[in-house]
């Protein structure tokens, strides 16, 4: 049915583009190109209800150089290929900003997709604003002018842990276990390195890759762990990999921490309750509910009053912010004067503290939260999931100490 | 909250007596403790894919919207559990899912029948999408909060300091009592002397006075139970969400194709073999580097050196769909299997 709506969305704001182009000037278009069908539908819905809700905040505010924003969500199935093709009908509609988050894959070719475009087409520029996708190559080998990400990539997430892990004394033996593909690949080298280099003295007691969401059963892999003496494991898992991996995990009583990516996503929080894992499970993120900062608190409750769901993209948020905030600085919505705007932005980000936009490599730089999981006292107000659990603050690892460096040699427009 | 697990960790006492343990003791403890772990898991599978070989040896349907129906005991246990608890869903959801299954097998494969087997798999394929579709209409995209029951929430026992919690031993249980009830019921009584009868000759036992329409409708309906009563027990122990179907439907046809088209004590042991052969390949590090030493640095960076590098354990769960591919070659009728279609 949601698919049928925004199907006929789209086709209707298609039609509107189409048939009105003197009104299409009063509005600025943002594309979203997300999986809405399929596997990766739930994590899409999220996001699509995150960018509404955003376009609503900032339209209430008189909209982006007076123009209202509009959400154009566009269904990629978290396939290369359709997100080409979505994009292309984006373009042909006149959107000029696209903007997506799921899979690295993805990322890839519509980065690349986007550069092409605007090499064939000056004047008439088109933006990608990646909001998750984490592959470090994206602001390295292969960064683009085009290209923004407001996610922290891998490394920096890896760069942030192991800052946080130097300082636990009673982290000795680290167990890697990881997707068998391009992100798991990342977490497992960007961890080796980085403990080898901060913590010489950590044992890697075991470092598996298993194949991507084909796994049913865990309990071999968690009677390795048990095996090797670990006392905390590093997983980069998300989705069925990283629920079922917690509950073999805790079926076989195993006592570990567990740092991880993305145990916060989707079903994250109902396994880790599941499991009965109490504060035993971290997550890195740029942002919590829980933090005390009454400015994200208060967008916290709005988000959720009028979804039900909590706010799992605060760097969308940035996002939009500094996409108002650019086009302002410019007084234009010309995709190159707002690229250029953004280069080197500093903002005063959602969960408090400063962020900015490196203008080398397109990288969005924040200050970047460690958190684990469980029961909650009075300065935690917020639950995930109806669990009755929550996130709980362990460290803030501030924007510089967050800063990795990067290869990228980027082409600039004239 | 009503498991007694000890939170905190401590790691430092477990490495210490890890360190103190001879060799022979580790093997010791890596055999038990992955045959255990194969033996559990075999038995799920074994769960998951009796009611495919049910229809399958009986009706000769081979049914791609199984996992489905898998999927709806899932949430149909995990409904009525909601409402009446989870012994009350393990009887009703079956029950059913089974109804459904019989509805499906009297008002729309029936008719597809006649046109084929052809039909009868796209006509299956189709039905797994407009299942998967009314699923997340109705309970939505996201895993939902299936538990296990209060009652079966502890470790039922301990064994080289790895808990085994009661739930799998009564999910053990169940896959062991299918598998007797189901042999005792097709191979002892009449309903199975006339069930096996209907299959072969139709005609004969429809002129000997049987309803051969209904029992297919009933066998097609026991088949989707099964699979059903998988789902309300595998449920809580996996995650239940939409796309749970899509991604078990393809160990199942490995299991059904490995055991022989068909044969239920070959769907056993190849639940079995499938347990035990991917549970061990885990717990393997070996791999062609580690035995032939490294490679020669003049073929480092070509594709010979992922395959070089690959250890046994992170191929261990490609390794039953090798399996399939040797059994197709070398014994196509699979391991117990009569017939090879």
């Amino acid at each position: 049915m949601r698919k049928v709506l925004s199907l006929t969305a789209l086709a209707l704001s298609v039609l509107a583009v189409s048939g009105m182009s003197a009104a299409a000037e009063d509005t600025v278009k943002i594309g979203y190109i997300d999986p809405l069908s399929g596997g990766g539908a739930s994590v899409g819905e999220v996001g699509l209800k995150t960018f509404q809700f955003l376009a609503d905040e900032v339209n209430a505010k008189g909209g982006i150089q007076g123009k209202k924003v509009e959400i154009v969500p566009l269904d990629n199935k978290t396939n290369p290929q359709e997100s080409l093709i979505q994009a292309q009908k984006a373009i042909d509609a006149g959107i000029r900003f696209l903007t997506q988050g799921n899979g690295s894959a993805v990322a890839g070719a519509l980065s690349d997709f986007v550069t092409k475009y605007n090499e064939r087409n000056p004047g008439k520029e088109v933006l990608y604003f990646n909001y998750a996708a984490v592959d470090p190559v994206l602001t390295n080998a292969k960064c683009s002018f085009w290209h923004f990400r407001w996610d922290a990539s891998s490394d920096i997430k890896m760069e942030a842990l192991t800052n946080y892990m130097k300082t636990v004394p009673a982290i000795k033996n680290v167990y890697l276990i990881n997707q068998d593909y391009s992100f798991g690949e990342s977490v497992r080298t960007a961890a080796r390195a980085m403990l080898a280099a901060k913590r010489p003295d950590i044992k890697i007691v075991g470092d598996e890759k298993h194949p991507l969401l084909k796994v049913t059963d865990f309990s071999p892999y968690i009677a390795k762990i048990k095996a090797s003496g670990a006392d905390s494991v590093i997983t980069g898992n998300w989705g069925q990999d990283f629920e079922l991996l917690l509950k073999a995990a805790a079926d076989a009583g195993l006592k570990v921490n567990w740092y991880t990516y993305y145990a916060g996503g989707t079903g994250g929080p109902t396994a880790i309750k599941q499991a009965n894992l109490d504060h035993q499970v971290f997550q890195i993120t740029e942002g919590i509910a829980n933090l005390d900062h009454p400015a994200s608190q208060e967008f916290e409750k709005a988000f959720r009053a009028k979804y039900d769901v909590s706010v799992f993209y605060p760097r969308a948020v940035n996002e939009m912010r500094m996409l108002a905030a650019a086009a302002d600085k410019a007084k234009s919505i010309d995709p190159v004067k707002v690229a250029q705007a953004l280069e080197g932005m500093e903002v005063e980000v959602l969960d408090g503290g400063k962020g900015n936009m490196r203008k080398d490599d397109h990288q969005f730089f924040q200050p970047i939260y460690i958190s684990s999981f469980g029961d909650r006292s009075a300065k935690e107000p917020f639950d995930e999931e109806h669990t009755g659990w929550g996130w709980k603050l362990a460290a803030r690892i501030d924007t510089p100490a967050t800063v990795v460096p990067t290869t990228c040699k980027m082409e600039r427009p004239n | 909250m009503t498991s007694s697990r000890p939170s905190g960790l401590a790691p430092q006492a477990g490495w210490g007596k890890r360190l103190n343990r001879t060799l022979g003791q580790l093997v010791l403890e890596l055999l038990v403790i992955s045959t255990l772990n194969g033996v559990l898991f075999g038995m799920l599978l074994f769960l998951m894919a009796s009611g495919l070989t049910v229809i399958f040896s009986m009706l000769g349907v081979l049914n791609f919207a199984h996992a489905s129906f898998y999927m709806l005991g899932a949430f149909f246990g995990f409904q009525i559990s909601r409402w009446f608890g989870f012994w009350p869903a393990l009887l009703i959801a079956p029950l059913l899912a089974g109804a459904v299954g019989a509805g499906v097998e009297r008002y729309g494969l029936r008719r597809v029948h006649k046109n084929g087997h052809v039909a009868e798999l796209l006509f299956t394929f189709g039905l797994a999408f407009v299942i998967e579709e009314v699923v997340q209409i109705i309970w939505g995209k996201s895993p939902v909060d299936f538990r296990v029951p209060p009652l079966l929430d502890f470790p039922a026992f301990t064994i080289f300091s790895t808990n085994y919690p009661a739930y799998k031993m009564f999910m053990l249980l169940v896959s062991i009592a299918i598998f007797v009830g189901l042999l005792l019921v097709l191979k002892k009584t009449r309903i199975g002397l006339i069930v096996q009868a209907a299959l072969t000759h139709p005609h004969m036992v429809g002129h000997l006075g049987h309803n051969v329409g209904r029992i297919f409708m009933l066998v097609f309906g026991v088949g989707t139970a099964l699979a059903a009563v998988a789902g309300v027990i595998a449920g809580p122990a996996l995650v239940t969400q939409s796309n749970m179907a899509g991604l078990l439907g393809p160990i199942l046809f490995v299991v059904v194709v490995v055991g022989g088209l068909g044969s239920l004590p070959g769907a056993f042991v190849a639940s079995l073999l499938i347990g035990l052969v991917q549970t061990f390949a885990v717990s393997m590090n070996g791999s062609l580097s580690g035995a032939f030493g490294p490679l020669s640095p003049a073929y480092e960076a070509t594709w010979l050196a992922d395959i070089w590098g690959v250890t046994i354990a992170q191929i261990a769960p490609i390794m039953p769909y090798l399996l399939m591919v040797l059994i197709l070659i070398f014994r196509p009728m699979g391991l117990l299997g009569t017939r090879d279609t």
